[in-house]
């Protein structure tokens, strides 16, 4: 699709960038470097990522039987808020930034991103937000237990580590405008002559449309957790009908934020996808223009149906008909882009190295979450499944087999381009096959429990549950150890292995194919000229 | 050992944990569908939903039938040349168009179901449901049965819980007392809660509804068969969300009048009189039981709390301090905290029981005791 006409100037960048930075720690603490934010970001999630996988092994341990054996009930709860919220805010946002970071100006040929050291200060405001949230489980009273959606009056019970919750939300907040105020300009500003907005790689396409609805919801969250700390601490009644409130005004607020929100977490990921399945079908994208047309209006979409997650809290029936049929809505934009992604095979030549095979699992078990979230749509069924593990079985499938799936199918593709050196792509296949597999035994198996009535967020349940809460902990086992080998493969990856040309896949399209591997420290100083 | 025999070995192992693990998931409860529904409407959502797997079924194969055809056929092989094509607008129409009317078939039944089931009007009976931390209270006010109120709480006993003793076929979904309601007769529920958020999910009734603290919804059901059906509180609601279910038995016309008269005259039988002086001894053995079911979840059955969210009763500053201070607290509550303000669930008798057990039991050793009359008096 683009090509650069101009010659490469990555060599002689890379070699005068060395003098002119601090070495060691102070490089990264003062890093304004886009690559060098992308890295700290990526490592940041992934260490979020166990942190976070690690409180889930430790509630699929507590459900391997029923009775209380590990956990008391109280502790329970603070494991699936501070796990909903690390892996949410901690894990897969930042994971995206620091795709967005590496890759965007690579990929449109800007030599960095706009604001440096805004880019660097939205990184360093992550570590004390997740010091924040991890060392709430210390304090007295314990960590914020009222699930990762904080509904009142729960939440005015808590100790202080729920103010903690609160102002790590506000930090995390802060940290991802600055980073899309940044990946706006720099897509607005920096693209290289010729490389038009409809030229533009889906990736970067994805994070404009994600970096707007960030912009557009994290400050309503921000908000809503501030009537919280207000009607906590200073006698105001936002969330209390005894004083005029009511706590259902959380609700709205919150999902305001959060239907947007599951679409910033999973928009990216079908960029990464894109770009993926066309690379191993060595076929243009179908229908690029209808994939961006179908993200925008997805993102659009996702302001007007918030609701479909509070289908019980007792609304009007013509209120439930609206966002009913609202939601169905964006099915239509989903499907088409399975669609195109089906037809990007079709006819092509396709090979299945590892980023292949995890976006073709993406797009397989990502249409399973679509589909329960279609049956979730339904108002009537839902009243059956809403609360219940079925609406946990139905986000991990679009969270951990969509979002989590992209980012490791993104990861293996441009590893090469960050590290100089080709993974180990054996091991890169067998954590794909182990992770499909184990993902489905966690999460298929949660569907039929909240279909026969067990609710989520507890920490025991009734004889029936048994069988089922088995096989999804044997499952998160096998999945949680299966990422050891991710983390082996990309560290030996590192430190070795076979040199990897600039473009080490035969299909692959874009400007960051043009640098040398690895990327030099400073690339695309001179723009190049698109046609 | 051999390599042989070592080999044997761990053949025979693998196979005695396979054949376990078959045998297991023979005896195995793996219910894959809805619990048998016993209201029209949780039929209608059972067959609304088996529609909709269908449709996504035939839709999921379609596709990835087309998209497994090419990975196996459109696999790169030597002089294998890749298409170019990537639009078609003929076909991009079709697959926005068609997904469009499918959605619109499906959701034309699901609007049937949806304004019938929220249709609560012409109720016989209207039984209000308030979710407490962490129990469930009802009050039958409209119907047959009118007047009838009572505390429903888990009945598991916490050695059960804790793995002291074998668990029970109804483990964790079973209550000290029943909703009761007649079969065939339309039931109006009213929500509410006292604390928290909680929910009312009945899954044979296909009935979810929150009870949100200073407000009233209301679901409504009306069973078609008889039985003792059994729910849980379906919205988070704190430490003991997954321990406060809810257990409805629909009995005949008549059981179901019997049962009133039975409830009304139980009633009769234990409202406290206003005027009666209680002793010491009765108020601690009164308490004890008042302390079981409503403190102990928290303060625990030992009085010594689980600090610092739930603090100690025994040797608290509280129950051996000023005993207004102390029934002001239970009477009112403390804001922020999880302490609810029992006054509004405990009557006179049980208050003053309840305060008098606390400032008597483990090593508090006040030697006081507070009448109902003096709780009568604190009352705002």
């Amino acid at each position: 699709m683009n090509t650069a006409t101009t010659t490469v100037n990555g060599h002689s960048a890379g070699h005068e960038g060395h003098g002119h930075h601090p070495a060691g720690l102070m490089r990264w603490i003062t890093t304004t470097n886009h690559k060098d934010i992308g890295s700290m970001y990526l490592w940041f999630s992934f260490a979020m990522f166990l942190v976070g996988g690690c409180m889930a092994l430790t509630i699929r341990s507590e459900l391997f039987q029923p009775g209380l054996q590990l956990v008391r009930p109280e502790f329970f709860n603070q494991l699936t808020t501070l796990h909903g919220l690390i892996m949410v805010f901690g894990a897969i946002m930042p994971a995206f930034v620091g795709f967005a970071n590496w890759m965007l100006p690579l990929q449109i040929g800007a030599s960095d991103m706009a604001f440096g050291r805004m880019n660097n200060l939205s990184f360093w405001l992550l570590p004390p937000a997740a010091l924040l949230l991890v060392t709430s489980m210390f304090v007295p009273g314990g960590a914020a237990a009222a699930g990762w959606t904080l509904y009142p009056p729960l939440t005015i019970q808590q100790g202080m580590g729920m103010d903690m919750a609160i102002f790590a939300l506000h930090i995390l907040g802060f940290s991802s405008i600055m980073g899309s105020i940044n990946i706006i300009t720099t897509i607005f500003n920096l693209r290289a002559p010729g490389m038009t907005l409809m030229k533009m790689p889906l990736f970067c396409w994805t994070w404009l449309v994600t970096a707007f609805l960030v912009i557009a919801v994290m400050p309503v969250l921000a908000g809503a957790v501030t009537m919280t700390l207000t009607d906590r601490h200073f006698g105001t009644s936002f969330f209390s009908a005894a004083g005029g409130g009511d706590p259902v005004l959380f609700q709205h607020i919150f999902w305001f934020f959060g239907h947007p929100e599951v679409y910033i977490v999973i928009i990216p990921g079908f960029g990464v996808v894109s770009q993926v399945i066309s690379t191993f079908s060595r076929k243009p994208l179908f229908g690029y223009a209808s994939m961006v047309y179908a993200v925008a209006a997805i993102g659009i979409l996702s302001f007007t149906v918030w609701a479909h997650h509070m289908y019980t809290v007792g609304m009007p029936v013509t209120a439930q008909l609206y966002f009913m049929y609202a939601t169905m809505f964006i099915a239509v934009p989903t499907g088409v882009k399975i669609f195109n992604w089906t037809a990007t095979m079709w006819r092509g030549s396709l090979s299945f190295e590892t980023p292949m095979l995890f976006a073709i699992g993406f797009i397989f078990l990502f249409t399973v979450g679509g589909f329960s979230g279609l049956v979730l749509a339904m108002v009537v069924v839902d009243v059956q499944m809403q609360d219940t593990y079925y609406v946990v079985a139905h986000f991990h499938y679009t969270m951990v087999a969509g979002a989590l799936f992209s980012a490791f199918a993104g990861a293996y593709y441009w590893l090469p381009k960050w590290t100089g050196h080709m993974y180990n792509e054996k091991l890169g296949q067998v954590h794909f096959w182990l992770s499909f597999i184990f993902f489905n035994m966690t999460f298929f198996v949660q569907h039929f429990l909240g279909i026969a009535g067990m609710p989520r967020r507890i920490p025991d349940y009734a004889l029936q549950f048994t069988d089922f809460n088995q096989i999804s902990t044997i499952g998160a086992f096998g999945f949680g150890l299966s990422q050891l080998l991710f983390l082996y493969n990309i560290i030996t990856c590192i430190k070795g292995g076979p040199k990897a040309p600039a473009k080490p896949w035969e299909g692959a399209e874009g400007l960051e194919w043009d640098v040398p591997s690895p990327a030099p420290y400073h690339t695309w100083e001179v723009q190049p000229v698109v046609k | 050992m051999t390599r042989a025999a070592q080999r044997v070995s761990l053949l025979r192992l693998a196979g005695g944990v396979v054949l376990t693990m078959l045998a297991q998931a023979v005896n195995a409860a793996y219910q894959v569908n809805f619990q048998e529904p016993a209201t029209k409407i949780a039929q209608a959502v059972y067959d609304l939903h088996m529609m909709m797997m269908y449709i996504c079924g035939v839709i999921f194969v379609g596709v990835f039938g087309v998209m497994f055809y090419a990975i196996v056929k459109h696999r790169k092989a030597p002089g294998r040349v890749a298409a170019t094509f990537h639009e078609n607008t003929t076909v991009e129409i079709l697959w926005t168009v068609i997904p469009t009317i499918i959605l619109l078939v499906m959701v034309w039944p699901v609007t049937k179901t949806l304004i019938s089931m929220r249709d609560a009007t012409g109720a016989d009976i209207t039984i209000k449901a308030t979710g407490y931390q962490w129990k469930w209270g009802y009050d039958y006010i409209k119907g047959e049965g009118e007047g009838i109120k009572f505390k429903s709480t888990l009945s598991t006993p916490r050695e059960q819980i804790d793995g002291k003793a074998p668990k029970g076929e109804n483990y964790l979904l079973e209550v000290d007392n029943h909703v009761v309601v007649p079969v065939g007769k339309k039931i109006r529920i009213l929500t509410t809660a006292e604390d928290v958020i909680h929910a009312w999910y009945m899954p044979a009734f296909a009935v979810k509804q929150d009870a949100v603290p200073g407000f009233i919804r209301d679901a409504s059901f009306r069973a078609d068969r008889e039985g003792t059906f059994r729910g849980q509180c379906a919205e988070l609601c704190g430490k003991d969300h997954g321990f406060m279910p809810i257990v409805v038995d629909v009995v005949s016309a008549e059981k179901y009048s019997a049962w009133v008269a039975e409830q009304k005259t139980k009633m009769a039988a234990v409202a406290d009189d206003p005027a009666k002086v209680w002793t010491l001894d009765e108020l601690k053995t009164r308490g004890e039981s008042v302390y079981a079911q409503n403190c102990s979840a928290c303060h625990q059955p030992t009085g010594k709390g689980l600090p610092p969210a739930f603090p100690a009763v025994d040797g608290s500053k509280i129950a051996t301090g000023p005993k207004g201070d102390h029934l002001n607290l239970v009477l009112n509550g403390k804001a922020g905290t999880a302490m609810a303000a029992f006054g509004k669930q405990l009557s006179d008798a049980e208050i003053a029981a309840v305060v008098t057990y606390q400032r008597n039991a483990w090593s508090n050793k006040m030697g006081d005791m507070v009448q109902p009359s003096e709780v009568k008096a604190s009352r705002k």
